[in-house]
């Protein structure tokens, strides 16, 4: 559904066009706040939205086959790790969400790779990727292989 | 011309696209390569790009071998079925050996992967399917490969992979432009990994108007990915292999949970059970090897994705749609109508958008579903894309030569959509790929194979001039009609955008002809896509913006062109509801058996097609 902006409540800061996938969140150059320049690239994926500060983008269901008087509102919040929806029916019914969206404080849960020992010859030469096998197989052995799973591949027709 | 040259150098690993692909990519190369230089070029902001920007609600692709659920050749198996045996099954045993490592990984990153309360593993969606709150997916994986990398670019848009004017047939960067700022960017690079996207919006879509925007695969993914390697002189594979979605209608939300997990199934608008009323006419078409419902009853045996897709379109057609999923029952259980909302909600907000216009509450009635237009892309139930090297311990040698995830480029890697022959991959499947193309592209350096790459500033700033070629073009005719959009000079990238997708809906086989194609309708959209092209170099963009677009379509127009020749080149009807050959509507495994491999020659623009033996996993003794 195309996003758009209400004139009162941008302030014209630009989250909304540095976050935007498909580059239509632009500043139009008269009022100095954000616009929709191109509604018909819109995913409505809500990422501007979720991103406004000041709560000022909404979306309009596409108008070739979304009736008007609807709304579904939501409320991102990085600090609790939780996102919240509230879904506004055309004839009044209301329905309200909210999800996690993180487990762990943002930022402190990825390694810094380069901080690491570098892998060893024996690393490099194998098959495995970072941290493996951790996590891939059911008892203690290596990676899986055609040898080790009884396989070999075959030219013909198998189904 | 004015626009600033900013020369990026030395670089060692350039991701061009950071999607799930390329997020893993980045994140992996530094663990191979603790001192090299990895930069990431992405067109829109790595936090937020890619199909997986809006978020997800599942993982399409875990094994949990640690939990003794799965192998990964089940997978492979899995994947050979829906495909219609038609995938390179050396690449997804590979990716399916690794990519329980990713999606533990996410875990420990913070993603909330949903945990089933008596076993302790995760909570299962399908057989390879489990549940995850991934709104802040994307946000996840951008933090580990911005942690990785030494440079992000965002909003750096590239348009061309740069080849090395030493070694003939060797990858030596990449070149773009920022679309905020006009500057041309330069990328000198030992390897590239190609992260960009599959492609939406080249058939005519069913929506129309401002639903234009409401495409199934998102509307940025730009076909890039093939756009790139294509003219590069990379060989492509199973490029005629587009997928249709059966969704919900006019929102496209996702209807994998629903089957899966929430137990609806479909009716016509009868009310009546329909599909097995198609299969007997499919098995004269497919054979029954392909097509079984009493094995698939019985056993874990998918019926084909395009086969069920079949039906649906056949019943439509027999006059009596519509097709509805019967969410009412399931919808009474108040945790399953939490679970349905939260899915569209996690990954398709529009279709709660339109069911909240509309009053459509699935409690209380059962939503339309449709068929969707055509989609190139290599990561879901297709897989269109690169032909490219296995790893040496599994693949034979038609698919090997020397790194895994190699295109026939040297020096030039790829994951998700941009790697052929791998479709169930997935959002958990396209990051371990990339990790995959990580590490051989640092052992492809560490090797010394890239040394003594040239590439020369006649080369650069002839590439610079053709970049910018759609904002000179507008300049010099614009003034000569007073206002508007018609001009006898030259074409926008929209109008551009609609000659194409009209073109390839109507010959190559799109929704308002119902998948339907022959070889003399293909031979008619070649000649018309032959013609565009020469338009597309009267392109007009009137500012940075417009000239994304313009890119976008040069890629997707490629991209069409690519599919074009590979769907005239298979003379069966492999997929029914994937697309139809009018003249040969049957599967033809006795000439037809084959995966098939194209390249375009960058210096005439002529494809040369041949067909690539299909290798299958099979236990040692069969």
């Amino acid at each position: 559904m195309p996003t758009f902006v209400y004139m009162t409540r941008c302030d014209g800061c630009g989250h909304c066009v540095d976050i935007c996938p498909s580059d239509i969140m632009h500043i139009d150059t008269t009022y100095r706040r954000a616009y929709n320049l191109e509604p018909n690239m819109c995913w409505e994926c809500y990422s501007c939205v979720k991103a406004c500060p000041q709560n000022a983008i909404d979306v309009r269901g596409y108008a070739d086959f979304a009736p008007l008087g609807h709304s579904v509102r939501v409320d991102r919040d990085e600090d609790k790790g939780t996102i919240a929806w509230k879904v506004k029916f055309r004839n009044g019914t209301e329905k309200n969400f909210l999800s996690p969206i993180t487990t762990k404080p943002w930022g402190t849960a990825i390694p810094k790779l380069k901080d690491l020992a570098g892998p060893t010859q024996e690393q490099r030469d194998s098959e495995l990727l970072y941290n493996e096998p951790k996590y891939i197989r059911f008892d203690d052995g290596g990676l899986h292989t055609l040898e080790s799973n009884g396989l070999t591949m075959k030219q013909g027709v198998y189904y | 011309m004015a626009y600033k040259t900013i020369i990026e150098d030395n670089i060692d690993v350039l991701v061009a696209g950071a999607g799930l692909g390329g997020t893993g990519a980045a994140f992996e190369a530094r663990f191979w390569g603790q001192d090299k230089k990895i930069v990431i070029a992405e067109k829109a902001n790595i936090d937020r790009s890619g199909a997986v920007a809006q978020g997800l609600y599942a993982i399409n692709c875990y094994m949990g071998t640690r939990f003794g659920e799965n192998n990964p050749e089940d997978h492979v198996q899995y994947a050979r079925i829906d495909l219609m045996g038609m995938v390179r099954e050396d690449l997804l045993f590979d990716m399916a050996r690794h990519v329980d490592s990713t999606v533990h990984q996410f875990e420990e990153w913070g993603l909330p992967l949903m945990k089933d309360p008596e076993k302790g593993s995760y909570m299962r969606e399908g057989r390879w399917q489990i549940m995850i709150h991934g709104e802040s997916y994307k946000p996840i994986v951008a933090e580990a490969a911005k942690k990785s990398a030494d440079k992000v670019y965002n909003r750096v848009c590239i348009t061309h992979l740069l080849t090395d004017e030493a070694k003939e047939n060797r990858i030596a960067g990449a070149v773009g432009f920022n679309v905020r700022t006009g500057d041309y960017h330069v990328f000198k690079s030992k390897t590239v990994i190609c992260g960009a996207g599959g492609a939406s919006n080249i058939f005519k879509p069913n929506s129309t108007g401002e639903g234009a925007g409401r495409v199934w695969y998102a509307p940025w993914s730009s076909g890039s990915a093939y756009g790139l390697m294509i003219n590069a002189g990379a060989k492509m594979t199973q490029m005629e292999n587009r997928i249709v979605l059966a969704r919900f209608k006019d929102g496209y939300g996702p209807v994998g949970a629903y089957f899966l997990h929430l137990k609806t199934y479909t009716q016509n608008g009868l009310g009546e059970e329909f599909e097995s009323t198609w299969w007997p006419g499919l098995q004269e078409m497919v054979g029954k090897e392909y097509l079984d419902p009493e094995l698939a009853h019985k056993t874990h045996r998918p019926i084909p994705t395009c086969l069920r897709n079949h039906a649906m379109i056949s019943e439509v057609n027999a006059g009596r749609g519509p097709i509805h999923m019967v969410t009412m029952e399931a919808f009474q259980d108040p945790h399953l109508e939490e679970v349905g909302w939260e899915n569209f909600l996690g990954m398709t907000v529009g279709q709660a958008v339109l069911w909240a216009a509309t009053d459509v509450d699935p409690k209380n009635e059962n939503p339309e579903l449709t068929t969707s237009e055509p989609y190139v892309m290599g990561s879901h139930a297709t897989g269109s894309g690169a032909w490219c090297s296995g790893p040496g311990d599994i693949s034979p040698p038609e698919y090997f030569w020397g790194y895994n995830r190699m295109m026939t480029i040297e020096g030039l890697f790829g994951a998700g959509d941009a790697v052929g022959g791998t479709p169930h991959a997935f959002s958990s499947g396209s990051f371990t790929e990339g990790r995959l193309a990580a590490k051989a592209a640092c052992r492809y350096i560490d090797d010394g194979k890239a040394e003594g790459i040239v590439v020369s500033d006649k080369r650069i700033d002839e590439l610079k001039e053709e970049i910018y070629k759609p904002m000179e073009h507008y300049k010099i005719y614009r003034n000569e009609v007073v206002a508007g959009d018609v001009n006898p000079n030259y074409i926008n990238p929209r109008q551009g955008l609609d000659r194409l997708q009209k073109l390839m809906d109507e010959y190559c086989g799109g929704s308002t002809v119902n998948y339907m194609t022959n070889d003399k309708l293909l031979s008619i959209g070649l000649k018309k896509l032959k013609i565009m092209e020469e338009d597309l170099e009267k392109l007009a963009a009137k500012d940075f913006h417009e000239l994304l677009r313009a890119w976008e379509l040069k890629h997707r127009h490629r991209t069409s062109e690519c599919v074009t020749q590979h769907t005239m080149f298979r003379k069966e009807t492999r997929w029914p509801g994937y697309y139809y050959r009018g003249d040969a509507m049957k599967l033809d495994d006795e000439n037809w058996h084959v995966l098939t491999v194209s390249r375009r020659d960058p210096e005439t623009g002529e494809y040369t097609m041949e067909k690539a033996p299909c290798y299958h996993l099979v236990g040692e003794d069969e």
